[in-house]
This record gives C-alpha cells, structure tokens and sequence, in this order.
C-alpha cells in the first residue's frame, strides 16, 4: 500500500507540473507597462512554491514508501519527539522565504497604486451598470461635463446623468466600448449606478472593482495597439457572465481625431474601428 | 488497573518542558480541578470564564457595529446632536456600577440587610436608565434623527437599543441575585454566593462601560 | 484500581427514545447529530456543484429531469443563468457553513474532546443540545429559501410576510455568492432574480447560524480549561484538543462580527436603513427614493460589508481547517507508531495561525478599493501566515520519519489531507501578494485554491477521523475494503478537479460565470473545463461508495474492541461504545504526554495516557531528539 500510495502521488505530482510548463495554457500576452514585472513575479512566484510543492509531495511520497510497516513485530518505529535545532532551522527558512515574496510581491503594486495618475494621462470616466459599460469622454475641452445621478434616464439613453445644461457636457461622448491612447498613461474614474462590478482585461493584467458610492481613481498605461475583451469580474448579478465590452488602444492620432468628435460620430467611429481591429489570437 | 509500588515517573514525556501543567512528582493537577469529582457540583471558575467568554463576544459584535461609524460615507444631513437625556443615563449607569460594588462590600462584610439595599438600587438604577433611555430616543427623532436615515444615526439608535437588551439581561441577573438573597436569608455568605456575585458584577461593570 | 481515580456517583443515562437519541444532551448524541447534519447538507452541496459542472461544461443542454424539479429556472430543461448562480451561492454557503463548520467541530470537537480530556460531559450540556438544533433550524431556513425562490405558489406565499419577501424568481436560492457583498444583497427584488426572499432566508440562516456556533464555542472553551481530569495538563493534551479549543476561540471571536453585520444587512433590506447602500443609487431604471419599491438611501458604505464578512470569512476558513489538522496530527501519529514530531512547535503553530488568522482578512478585498496602504501591510501579513502552516507540515513530515506506517483508510485520508493541504496551501502565496492578485482576484485560480486546501483538505480530515474515530463511536469497523477505494477515487479524482483550475485562472476565466462562450480568450479553455467536469461526475458518484459504507457498516460492520488501532489517547480507554457518562463513573488520571508510541523498553509499542506503569522517562530527554 505505501508503495502504491507513494507512485500515485509522485504520478500527480508530475502530471500537475507537466500541465503547467506546457505552456499550452498561459497568461494571453501583456500589453501594459507593469504587466512584464507583474509576469516575472508571477513566476519567480510560482518557481518557488512550485519546488516546496514538489518537494513536500516526493518527500511525502518517500516516507510512506520507506517507512510502511513490514510487519516485523520486533521492530519499532524511532521513538523521537522532535528536535529543536529543525524547528528552528525551518522556521527560519520558510519565514525568510515567504516574507522576501511577500515583499517583492508589492513592487508592481506600489508602482500602481501609491501615487495618482502622472500629468498628462488620458482620463476617461467608467459607469458600470447592471449588465453594461459605460464609458465618459471629456471631449475637446478636456473637461467632464457634470453628472448627477438625479439626471440619469436609461430610456433616454443618458446612462451616466451627464447634465446637458452644463457648457462643458456640450463635446463630451459616452461610448459602450473603452477607447484609449497606446504608451499613454490612462486614468479611469470608476463608478458604479447599482451594484459593485469590477474592470477586468486579462491582457493588462489589472483588475479594480467599481463600487456604488465611490468614485475609484486607477491609472496604467498600455503599450500595444489592439482591441481586447474587457470583461467584469464582480458577481453583479443574473447577467454577470455577459457583462461585456472592448477595449480598443489606439495609436494617438486617431484619440486626437475622435475627441474632436461629437457624440453621434464619436460613436459611429468607435463602432468602425472595433470593426477593424481583430481580437488577438489566442 | 492495578496499585503499584513501583514509583510514578512521567518527567518530561510527550512534549517535554514543563509549559503549564505540572510535571514530575505528582501526577495530578492541572491548575484546574477537573479530576476532582467532589468539586464537580459547584465549580466557580466554570461560571467566571463562562462570563468572560461571553463578554468576548458581546464586545466583538459592538466593534463591529461600530464599523459603521467608521466607514459610512458621506456628511451626515443631520448631525446628531446628543440629547441631554442621554448624559443623564450615562449618569445613572455609573451610578449603578457604584451601588452594585457597595453590595459586594456588604456582602463580604457578612451585612445581608445591606447586600440587598444595595442591589435593589442597582437594580432601580438600571430600570431608569432604560426608561431614560427611551425618552433619550423620542428627543432624537423629535430633533430628526430617524432611525431609517444616515447609518450613523441608525446606528445610534442600533448600539442604544442593543445596549439596552444586554442590559435587560443584565437587570435579569441581578435580580436573579435579589432572589438568591430572600431565599437564603442569612446564609448567603459562601462561595457560591461570591461566585455569582462576581460573576454578574463583571458582567454589570461591562454593561456601563 | 489505581489509588489516583476518584468515585462518584454515575449519571443514570436517560432510557426515552427521545431524551437518548433526540433531544439528547449527551456530548456523544449530539456529536453523531452534527455528523449527519453535515452528512445531510453535504450531499446537496454535492448535487449542486454536479449541476454547476453540467451547466459549464455543456451550456444550453437539456437535462429532462430538471424541467420536471424546477419549472421556472430550468425552463426546458436548460438551465438559466439566474438558476446557476444560486445554485453557487447555495453550493458555497452550504458547503462552508453546514458542512465545515459543523461535522469537523459541533461533530467529532463534541464527541471526542470530552472524551480526550477526561471529562463526563461538557460543561453546559443543555447549552450544547441548544447550539446544535439552533444550527439545524439555520440549516432547515437554508433549505427553505430553495423551495420558496424556485415555487412560484411558495413564493407568493412568503409575500405575506412583506414585500421583501417575495420569491418565486425560479432560483434555488439568493444570488450573491456564499459572500453576499452588499449591495446587491441589500437592495431587494428590484435588484434582480433571487433578490427577494431567498436572501432574507439566506441572511436569517447565517444570523442562526452565528448564535448556534457562539453557543458551540462558548460550551468547547468553558470544557477545555475547567474540565480537565486529574494529570491532563495542557501540554498532554491531544493535538486534536489544541485544535477543537483554538477554533472554538476564533469562532468566538469572529461569529459576532458575521452576526452583526448581518443584523445590518437584513435590517437594509427589510427595515429601510442604509448601513451598505449608499446615495444616488439607480437600479433596475429607478433611482433611489423616487419610488415605493426603492426607498431613500444615504451614507452607506458597500465596502463595509466586505470588512465584517471578510473579518468573520478569513478566521471562518481556519475554523474549516484546524480541527481537520489536529485530527491528522492524531491519525498520523497514532498509524506511523511515532510520538508527533515537535509537539510544542505544533501548539505553536496552531496558535500562529489562528492569531495572524485575525490580521488577514484584507487579502480578499485588494481590489475593493480599500486604502493601498492597508493593503501592503494584509500582504506581508498574509505571506508570513505561511510559514506556521509550513512548521506544521514539516512536522507531519517529521512524525513519518522513521515511523513504521499502518496504511488503514483513516491513514491514507490524514496522508491526503498532507499532500493537499501543501498543493492548496502554496497558492495562497501567489494570492496573497496584492501584485499578483490584481490578476488573480475573482478568476479560477482562487476557486482551486480555496477547493484543494478547503473544500478538499480539510474534507479529507474528516474523512480520516470518521474511518479512525467509527469503531469508537458505534463499535464497529467501517468497512476498509470499500474504504480503499473510496479512497484512491476521491485523492485522483480531486487532484484531477481542481488541478486544471488553476490553469483557467491563469489564463484568466473570471468565478460565478454561467457561461463561458460569451468570451473568445477562454475558448481554448473548453477541453479543461470538459475534463474537470467528468472528473467531477466521477469523484461524486464515489462518494456513493462512503454513504454506503457508513451505514451499512452502523448495523453490519465487523465489531471493534475497546482499542482497536492500539492507540493511546483515552477515548481509547473507556469501553466502546462509551457509557453515558464516559468512564463509568471513575475519571482516569493521566500520567504521559499524547503521543507516546515506540517507547524504547515497554512491552508494547504503545504506552496509553493513563498507564500507571510504563516508565517513559528513560531514552527521552526533553524535545532533543534520540535515534
Ligand atoms: C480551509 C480554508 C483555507 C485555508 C487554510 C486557506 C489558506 C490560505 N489562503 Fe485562502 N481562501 C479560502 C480558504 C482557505 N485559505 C477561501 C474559501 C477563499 C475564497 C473566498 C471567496 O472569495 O469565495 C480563499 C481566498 C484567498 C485569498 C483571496 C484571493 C482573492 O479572492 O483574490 C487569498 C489571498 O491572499 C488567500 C490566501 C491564503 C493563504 C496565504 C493561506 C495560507 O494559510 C496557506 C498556508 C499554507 C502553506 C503556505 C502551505 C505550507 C506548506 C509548504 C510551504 C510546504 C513546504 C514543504 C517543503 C518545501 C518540503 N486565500
Ligand atoms: C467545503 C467546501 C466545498 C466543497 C467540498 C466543494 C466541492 C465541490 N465544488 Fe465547490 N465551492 C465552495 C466550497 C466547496 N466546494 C465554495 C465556498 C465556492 C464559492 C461559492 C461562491 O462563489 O460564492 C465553491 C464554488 C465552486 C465552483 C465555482 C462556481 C463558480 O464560480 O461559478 C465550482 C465549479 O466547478 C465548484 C465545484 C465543486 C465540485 C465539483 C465539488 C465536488 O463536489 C468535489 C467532490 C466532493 C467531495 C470530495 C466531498 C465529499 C465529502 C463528503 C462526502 C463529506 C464527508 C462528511 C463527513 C466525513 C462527515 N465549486
Ligand atoms: Cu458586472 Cu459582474
Ligand atoms: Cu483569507
């Protein structure tokens, strides 16, 4: 029996390892400027805990495999409760180990999330809403007109309650798909109108949940043209599977062209250019 | 299992080092008395740590509640603007914590006229608090802090109220020990007595904190 | 009779039917009652996750019977997005709070640590027979937000109590995963289906729950320091005691925050309030206060919630695991005839956890927008609660050093819980590191670390403590034969489950999506999820073989003597099963640590707690070790 016990765990050990370095499965590749690092401590991560994993299952494996019971009555097992100098060593270890992750583990985060968004960044206000996207444009002006929940009508298509009374709401566009500058910093204002939701794009490795009562201030910066699955990533509700949108990252002369835009064109010339792009192949 | 003359040894077996419980010579004892069956009836610590557990809990669940008070968002439309009805019942419970630690004295002074003086103002005191604690309540809303509006005010009422029932339960204990008393008469000195004095008195101290 | 024992007078046992087997306030009944709640509520857990798979791997199949059970959510037979994910909801409550929070504690804690310290009963035995049928009203309210959200006569029926409380949305329960964040938990039906009063019976199910446990938690520790018999120091204690005691103290500690917050949660939802909802909510097209079914909101904070759920979750999950690790500390040392490996380190350790256990519950809420700041400190602190867990492990690895193994079934479950809790485990280390988990949060990657270390490992516990712990308990043996292969299906079978998971998460396919086909990144995913789902189909229908076993075993298993494994501990001493009042009147007095196997020089590899005789001293020093 411990024979047979100890192969079967060596055997899913190797089979749970050989599916992870197939490399048929992985990450879809990075397209934001932290995602590298994000990557690289994601695997140093896995590296690590990979070998104690590996470890501890041959090690298990072994014992059962060496120390099954034979059956000799005469002889007994080592009578030892332990030892101080090993608990000691591996505590030491294991502490060092995991305290030296858990401090690199903070880099990218810190790089993110610590400071605001750097002058210049393209900002685009996000409204989630039971089961849609909402994205906000300032427009030419560069200023957001003002919203007001009271204002909201779905009906009408105001989804975000832009007030058409205020001057600076006159250029701004909402669009169902985000659009945004490539190897420019992007700053989302993130809300919610009911529920928490979360932004979620595989390929940026980045993920904020939209919280009603809040308005969440992130930034990244994508480094590669394309259009991406965007997808949300919070139980919202019923239709929380189908809570879909794009991601389109454009070279920044046609940002400059579409905010020149109004709303009708603004969207037209969205729904083009998602036309155009191909997802990525995965 | 049969008597042996040959001598006992456990020292240092299992996990070794004498953490705690004894070692050695004897083999009884663990700071408890759990093997002591005589004792089994009536064990005084059984009630004290029960009450400190429960304590434990009870404070956990106020932190939480006072969670709200932290993180509700927004300004308050209406600041609450504490009733003076409620630095009267501030009042009053202190008051009480002090008539309920006067009974303690008497009773170790053996003054069971006196114990039971001392408990029936305690148990007045907390009576009127809790009287004055509704008023306290028809003041707020009176002011428009309603009990449906911003967190915070709910929360008041909430931490009031549940306040309140910890106290009900409390004025139950103690009237528990008004019992106690008319029905021992002057036997009371004795340890089961202090036990339980003690142990609604930690629970009475708590309540007014 | 040894000079130490003392006499009382024996507890007459109670001869009614009733007062013997139902409303029993014998620790031993009552421990068998929580065993088959969880068996009870684990076999609907089970059921569910074999629908969810269903549903994932196969969307938009027709499954006949279903059409029949549930007209409304699965019209046709297909199930609807609205059915699936309460079916999530329900699988995880169930599984968590049903399952794991009563068999491993309310369970064996109840049968066995009385029994282990030397004491006739618990401390407050009618408080216990309370703490257990208060949880089985927790558990029936459960069962009835099922029938009342997915009948729609039902449903209208529970109106009456108010318009929150219709049901009838053709679910099987609320929708909000077994963490219910608020607000789409606190808004009520305008929120959408299973809004109604599924969620009231959800949130009134744990806020029983809670008390049930408070009561089960106050009754362990009250047990533990005051009832110890003659000679049980702490230090000689069981293992499985240090874990029964430590959980109760978490459980005690956390359960009132789970319970205010959900006295908060119903009282937003049925009372008007606003503790999790905030102003200028629009929902369902109506803004907050315009209409009668959406009153005025202000102030709240949704992210409150997440801070109570959470400061009870996070412990919540220790108290799913310790009992299961001090039952396998006990299994393997008792079957490697081996004194545990560094039992002080392993107190140590069990309290480690269960203190930083407190700190850590930021982990789950990176993204939740919460201060970054707070977050960097719940890393580091989550990282370091690896390393109590690693001691332990060495040390499980240590007590097999040299050991002369018994494979029985309980054997092989406790080598199980080892090797899964290490696989479940180190992916806590990828999730703790807020970096990584702003890729990780919500996708499958936490649903595979959470089920190996989980909704596996400490499953195998009690796996291992029934097959050790059954002799024991109804004097006969399971059968090992079938035990055998329940075995070996459920260790390959799980592996080959929650494995692949990982690599969906990976990959990035985000939790509690009905469907996958609305995104092109997981396509290439399809073949896993297929691959899981047999896997699952296979790991359930085992499980057959265990309920099986069980109760066959209850009537016609062989019979077991008084100490049957040549174990040490001193349920092993009494008669099997044990009288009503454990010992027979004569508390034993305890004379060696727990775990005193292959003592050098005594006539058996054995030497039991209360053994007046045996001398253990010699060839052992203090921890040093001797080979
Ligand atoms: C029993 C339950 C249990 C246990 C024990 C744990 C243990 C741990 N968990 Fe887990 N966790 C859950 C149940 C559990 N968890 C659940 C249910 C969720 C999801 C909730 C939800 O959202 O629905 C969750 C989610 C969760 C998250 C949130 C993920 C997210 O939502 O984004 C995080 C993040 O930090 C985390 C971390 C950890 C860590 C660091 C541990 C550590 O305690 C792990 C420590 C163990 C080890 C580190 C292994 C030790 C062994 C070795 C290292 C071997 C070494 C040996 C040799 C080399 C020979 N868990
Ligand atoms: C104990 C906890 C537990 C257990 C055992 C399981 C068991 C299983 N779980 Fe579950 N699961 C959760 C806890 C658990 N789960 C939680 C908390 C969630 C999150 C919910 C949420 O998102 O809100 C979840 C979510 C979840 C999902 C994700 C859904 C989603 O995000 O969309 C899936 C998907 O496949 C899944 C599948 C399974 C399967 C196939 C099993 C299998 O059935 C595995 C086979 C079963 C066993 C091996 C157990 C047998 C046990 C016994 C027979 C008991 C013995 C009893 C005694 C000895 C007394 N579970
Ligand atoms: Cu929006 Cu999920
Ligand atoms: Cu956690």
């Amino acid at each position: 029996m411990g024979r047979v016990l100890a192969v079967i765990i060596w055997i899913i050990t190797l089979l749970s390892v050989l599916l992870f370095v197939s490399g048929k499965w992985w990450f879809p590749a990075a397209i934001s400027e932290h995602a590298p690092a994000l990557d690289r401590q994601f695997l140093i991560t896995i590296v690590v805990v990979g070998i104690s994993f590996t470890a501890a299952q041959i090690g298990l494996g072994w014992m059962v495999w060496k120390y099954r019971d034979t059956g000799s009555k005469s002889d007994r097992a080592t009578y030892s409760h332990g030892s101080n100098r090993l608990e000691v060593l591996w505590t030491v270890i294991t502490a060092v180990v995991f305290i030296t992750l858990g401090v690199m583990g903070q880099s990218v985060w810190a790089s993110l999330r610590l400071h605001d968004a750097p002058a210049g960044s393209y900002t685009v206000e996000v409204v989630a809403q039971q089961f849609q996207w909402n994205f906000h444009y300032a427009g030419k002006d560069n200023k957001f007109g003002r919203t007001d929940p009271q204002l909201i009508d779905d009906s009408a298509l105001n989804f975000v309650g832009l007030d058409a009374q205020d001057p600076a709401a006159a250029d701004d566009s909402v669009t169902a798909a985000l659009v945004i500058p490539v190897n420019r910093p992007v700053e989302l204002r993130l809300r919610s109108k009911d529920v928490i939701h979360n932004f979620w794009v595989p390929q940026l490795r980045f993920k904020q949940d939209l919280v009603p009562g809040m308005e969440i201030k992130v930034h990244f910066t994508a480094n590669k043209v394309g259009k991406y699955e965007l997808a949300c990533a919070e139980l919202c509700g019923q239709l929380h599977f189908k809570m879909k949108s794009y991601m389109l990252v454009l070279p920044e002369a046609d940002i400059q062209a579409l905010q020149a835009m109004p709303q009708e064109q603004f969207q037209a010339r969205v729904a083009e250019l998602l036309n155009q792009h191909q997802l990525p192949s995965y | 299992m049969v008597t042996s003359t040959k001598k006992v040894t456990s020292k240092g077996i299992g996990s070794g080092g004498g953490f705690p419980g004894p070692n050695g010579k004897k083999p009884g004892g663990n700071g408890f008395h759990g093997g002591d069956r005589s004792k089994r009836k009536f064990s005084p610590a059984t009630y004290r740590i029960t009450m400190w557990v429960v304590l434990a809990a009870v404070l956990m669940m106020f932190a939480a509640l006072s969670g709200v008070y932290v993180m509700s968002t927004e300004e308050q439309r209406q600041p609450i603007a504490m009733p003076a009805m409620f630095f009267v019942s501030t009042g009053l419970i202190l008051v009480s914590s002090g008539t309920f630690h006067k009974a303690g004295r008497s009773l170790q002074q053996n003054r069971p006229r006196a114990y039971l003086r001392w408990l029936l103002a305690t148990l007045g005191l907390g009576v009127a608090f809790l009287g004055s604690q509704l008023v306290g309540w028809r003041e707020l809303a009176r002011a428009g802090v309603y009990f449906t509006g911003h967190p915070r005010s709910t929360s008041f009422y909430l931490v009031t109220a549940l306040h309140g029932a910890h106290l009900v339960g409390g004025i139950g204990l103690v009237l528990y020990l008004v019992i106690r008393r008319l029905r021992l008469g002057w036997l009371l000195h004795g340890e089961k007595n202090s036990t339980w004095h003690s142990v609604v008195g930690l629970y009475w101290h708590t309540m007014d904190g | 009779m040894s000079a130490e024992t003392h006499e009382v007078h024996r507890h007459p046992a109670p001869t009614g039917f009733i007062r013997k087997y139902i409303f029993s306030i014998d620790h031993k009944v009552i421990g068998i009652q929580y065993i088959m709640l969880a068996l009870a509520a684990v076999l609907v857990g089970m059921i569910m996750s074999l629908l969810m798979r269903l549903n994932l791997s196969w969307p938009g199949t027709s499954w006949p019977i279903l059409e029949t059970l549930f007209p409304t959510g699965a019209p046709g037979g297909v199930m609807t997005p609205e059915f699936y994910l309460s079916l999530v909801t329900m699988h995880g409550t169930i599984m968590v709070f049903f399952v794991l929070t009563t068999a491993p504690q309310g369970g064996f804690g109840n049968y066995f640590l009385p029994i282990q310290i030397g004491a006739e009963d618990m401390a407050f035995p009618y408080l216990n027979m309370l703490s257990f049928w208060v949880t089985l009203v927790g558990f029936i309210v459960i069962l009835l937000a099922i029938v009342v959200e997915g009948n729609a006569s039902l449903g209208q029926a529970f109106a009456a109590l108010g318009p929150s409380f219709t049901g009838g949305s053709g679910t099987v329960g609320p929708i909000g995963g077994w963490t219910g964040y608020a607000p789409l938990s606190a808004l009520g039906k305008i929120a959408g289906p299973g809004q109604g009063a599924g969620m009231n019976l959800w949130v009134i199910s744990i806020a029983i729950f809670c008390v049930g446990s408070l009561l089960g938690a106050l009754n362990f520790i009250t047990t533990l320091l005051n009832m110890r018999t003659k000679g049980m120091s702490l230090m000689r204690m069981p293992l499985t005691c240090w874990a029964w005691f430590t959980t109760a103290v978490l459980a005690l500690l956390s359960f009132p925050v789970l319970l205010g917050g959900g006295i908060l949660l119903l009282l937003d939802r049925i009372a008007g309030t606003s503790f999790f909802i905030p102003s200028g909510l629009y929902v369902s097209g109506l803004l907050s206060g315009s209409n009668p079914n959406f009153p005025l909101h202000t102030g709240g904070s949704p992210i409150l919630w997440q801070h109570l759920f959470w400061f009870f979750g996070h412990p919540e999950v220790y108290i799913a695991i310790l009992p299961g690790m001090g039952a396998t500390s006990h299994i393997l040392s008792t079957f490697a005839r081996k004194p545990v490996f560094g039992y002080r380190a392993m107190v140590f350790a069990i309290f480690a956890i269960g203190l930083l256990g407190f700190f850590v519950w930021g982990h789950h809420m990176f993204i939740s927008g919460m201060s970054p700041y707070s977050a960097i400190a719940f890393s580091v602190l989550t990282l370091s609660i690896g390393v109590p867990s690693a001691v332990k492990t060495f040390n499980w690895l240590g007590t097999l050093w040299g050991a002369r193994i018994r494979f029985t079934t309980a054997m092989l479950f406790a080598l199980g819980f080892v090797s899964l809790f290490v696989a479940g485990g180190i992916t806590g280390l990828i999730l703790g590191q807020s970096s990584l988990d702003l890729a990780m949060h919500d996708t499958y990657i936490v649903t595979a670390h959470f089920h190996l270390v989980m909704g596996v490992a400490s499953i195998f516990g009690m796996f291992a403590a029934l097959y050790f712990w059954f002799p024991k308990m109804f004097g006969r043996f399971m059968n090992e034969g079938l035990g055998r292969i329940h075995f070996w299906l459920t260790f390959i079978g799980v592996y080959t489950i929650f494995v692949p998971m990982h690599i969906m998460g990976i990959v990035g396919m985000p939790r509690r999506y009905a469907s996958f086909t609305e995104y092109r990144f997981l396509d290439s995913l399809h073949p896993l999820v297929v691959l899981v789902t047999v896997a699952a189909i296979i790991t359930i229908s085992a499980q057959l073989l265990f309920y099986f076993n069980v109760f066959w075993s209850i009537f016609k298993g062989k019979k077991a003597g008084d100490n049957p494994w040549e174990a040490t501990t001193l349920e092993w001493t009494t008669t099997t099963p044990p009288p009503h009042d454990n010992f027979a009147g004569v508390l034993p007095t305890v004379y060696h640590g727990p775990y005193e196997f292959a003592v050098p020089g005594a006539p058996n590899d054995y030497v039991m707690q209360n053994d007046a005789e045996a001398d253990v001293s010699s060839g052992n020093g203090h921890n040093g070790h001797k080979h």
